[in-house]
């Protein structure tokens, strides 16, 4: 039975961006190298291409896609040993090697466990605490997501070149210096699991306000972020923190629709249109939220999920609880000291008893030096000086938040005010 | 199995008194019963004050100059070389080290086979 050339391409593209971490996460564990392990992976997709059009599409993609990517690799294994050159093999564990019989390869292959832990070793890996966190965001997309070195690099907006010398960099110090391929000691692990989060968190922070760039939202990046805290919740089904920034970008994201209007302009959470929220994105983030905050104290992602939950539930901008806001902020000031959450939560303190409390409020966290370069600070103070008719003080703000972002949709946003203030 | 060096980085200063001093030899004393197993070697390095570099490789001259290679607040004062199964085992007994008046910096040793 053949397929349409058109479902078939669907088809590999689909699991590509569902499977690959899988697929590259069993290979590696035969390659024990991971420039191999690509090669080896993406031969098996090439394939795809060919074979599901001659018999038909299998009902488990990743499962085929494994199995021959680790066919592959044993098959060079077999032939020469040239692959283990200049690179030490990686490091593992508990060193279940596979043999080499196919047979095997394909039970393997089916085992859901032992597919969970490889994909668990690659997380951990690509997410090592000695390699830098910008080279852990670029192996997280490239290993885990299948992004390849120039979309890493337009998603970083740097040079492919650079691109490639730091993710050469980075697999390069996971070989030399021996960081395992494995999931971390239980006593290890809130810790580990906690910089693996972090890392989806900044994919989604870039990809929800771009800093840079002609669209507000960078799509591409805010839905990887959402597809890898799927994965870590089917993971690590137990971890609360897991639920929390799975919530997060729920909820968060949820409001994506509404955040530009039909011709590109910023719109704030007040004059966002809320029947055109993400309903099901809703439900299924408040539901984390609960499982999230079940646990105390609560950490981080599951308070800044609780907060975007308050604004869900409001069924109008009027009808914001800010007072529970500033409660769960306080919460989180205590979970995760930074001078961006003592702001946030000036600015809601503002909306529950009125603007000059918001100033005064922005203004004893404005003596935090770290925040003087922080936009969001001066168009917080600005809006408040604005709504208090102070309109030359607001003018200074709004030109200092202007000039502290190069997103070109924020430009707008504020010189839009700054030109409707009336002296 | 690989081998680290574990490069200890302190403060000198912090080492002026004979107390702290004593302190100090008592922690690698326990550091060293605690990780026998592992240790290969290792050894404390008089202060920075005793260091002289000499630069000018692959030049007509050498310079020879009174003082450690680097200038920094915190110094090379000492070293362990350490046997682990990977960077992670390297870690954590690096984290054992009683560097209190500084830090480590763990690196591969390379095998030229």
């Amino acid at each position: 039975m053949g397929e349409s050339l058109a479902a078939v391409s669907a088809a590999v593209a689909d699991a590509h961006r569902r499977e690959w971490g899988y697929v590259l996460a069993a290979t590696v564990r035969v390659t024990r190298d991971i420039d191999v392990a690509e090669e080896c992976v993406q031969e098996a997709y090439a394939r795809a291409l060919t074979a599901w059009t001659a018999t038909g599409i299998p009902l488990n993609r990743g499962a085929w896609l494994t199995t021959v990517a680790r066919r592959r690799a044993l098959d060079l294994d077999r032939r020469e040993s040239t692959w283990r050159r200049a690179m030490p093999l990686l490091v593992e564990a508990d060193a279940h090697r596979l043999e080499e019989d196919p047979g095997e390869t394909v039970a393997r292959a089916n085992d859901d466990t032992l597919l969970r832990d490889d994909r668990l070793r690659l997380v951990f890996t690509c997410c090592h605490p000695a390699l830098a966190r910008e080279s852990q965001v670029a192996l997280t997309l490239r290993l885990l997501c299948g992004l390849s070195t120039s979309e890493v690099a337009r998603a970083f907006l740097v040079s492919e070149p650079t691109m490639a010398a730091r993710i050469t960099r980075a697999k390069k110090k996971i070989s030399t210096a021996r960081i395992p391929y494995r999931v971390p000691a239980r006593d290890e692990l809130p810790e580990r699991v906690g910089g693996v989060l972090d890392v989806v968190h900044l994919l989604f922070t870039t990809g929800h306000a771009a800093p840079a760039g002609a669209d507000l939202v960078r799509r591409d990046l805010v839905e990887r972020a959402l597809d890898l805290a799927r994965i870590l919740r089917a993971l690590l089904p137990e971890d609360a923190d897991v639920a929390g920034l799975l919530a997060l970008i729920l909820l968060t994201d949820s409001r994506r629709a509404t955040r530009v209007s039909e011709d590109g302009r910023l719109l704030l959470l007040e004059q966002q249109d809320r029947r055109r929220w993400d309903r099901a994105a809703i439900t299924e983030g408040l539901a984390l939220v609960r499982e999230a905050l079940s646990r105390r104290p609560p950490g981080r992602y599951g308070l800044q999920a609780a907060i975007a939950a308050v604004h869900a539930e409001a069924p109008r901008w009027e009808d914001t609880d800010w007072r529970q806001i500033v409660a769960l902020y306080d919460e989180l000031g205590l979970a995760w000291p930074s001078p961006v959450v003592a702001l946030n939560r000036a600015v809601a303190v503002g909306m529950a008893a009125g603007p000059l409390v918001g100033l005064e409020a922005i203004e004893a966290v404005a003596a935090d030096a770290r925040l003087e370069s922080y936009g969001y600070l001066h168009s917080a103070r600005a809006d408040f000086l604005r709504r208090l008719g102070r309109v030359t003080e607001a003018r200074e703000s709004y030109e200092k938040a202007l000039a502290l972002t190069e997103n070109e949709v924020e430009r707008e946003f504020l010189a839009g005010r700054l030109g409707q203030l009336i002296d | 199995m690989a081998e680290y060096l574990i490069l200890i980085y302190e403060d000198e200063a912090a080492y002026a008194s004979g107390e702290a001093s004593s302190q100090a030899m008592k922690d690698h004393n326990e550091f060293g019963e605690a990780n026998g197993a592992a240790l290969k070697g290792g050894n404390a390095l008089h202060p920075t004050s005793a260091a002289t570099s000499i630069r000018g490789f692959g030049s007509d001259s050498f310079s020879v100059t009174d003082g450690p290679f680097a200038e920094t607040k915190e110094a090379l004062g000492g070293y362990y070389v350490v046997e682990a199964a990977d960077l992670d085992e390297a870690i954590s007994i690096a984290k054992q080290v009683p560097a209190r008046h500084g830090g480590v910096e763990v690196r591969p040793i390379m095998v030229f086979d």
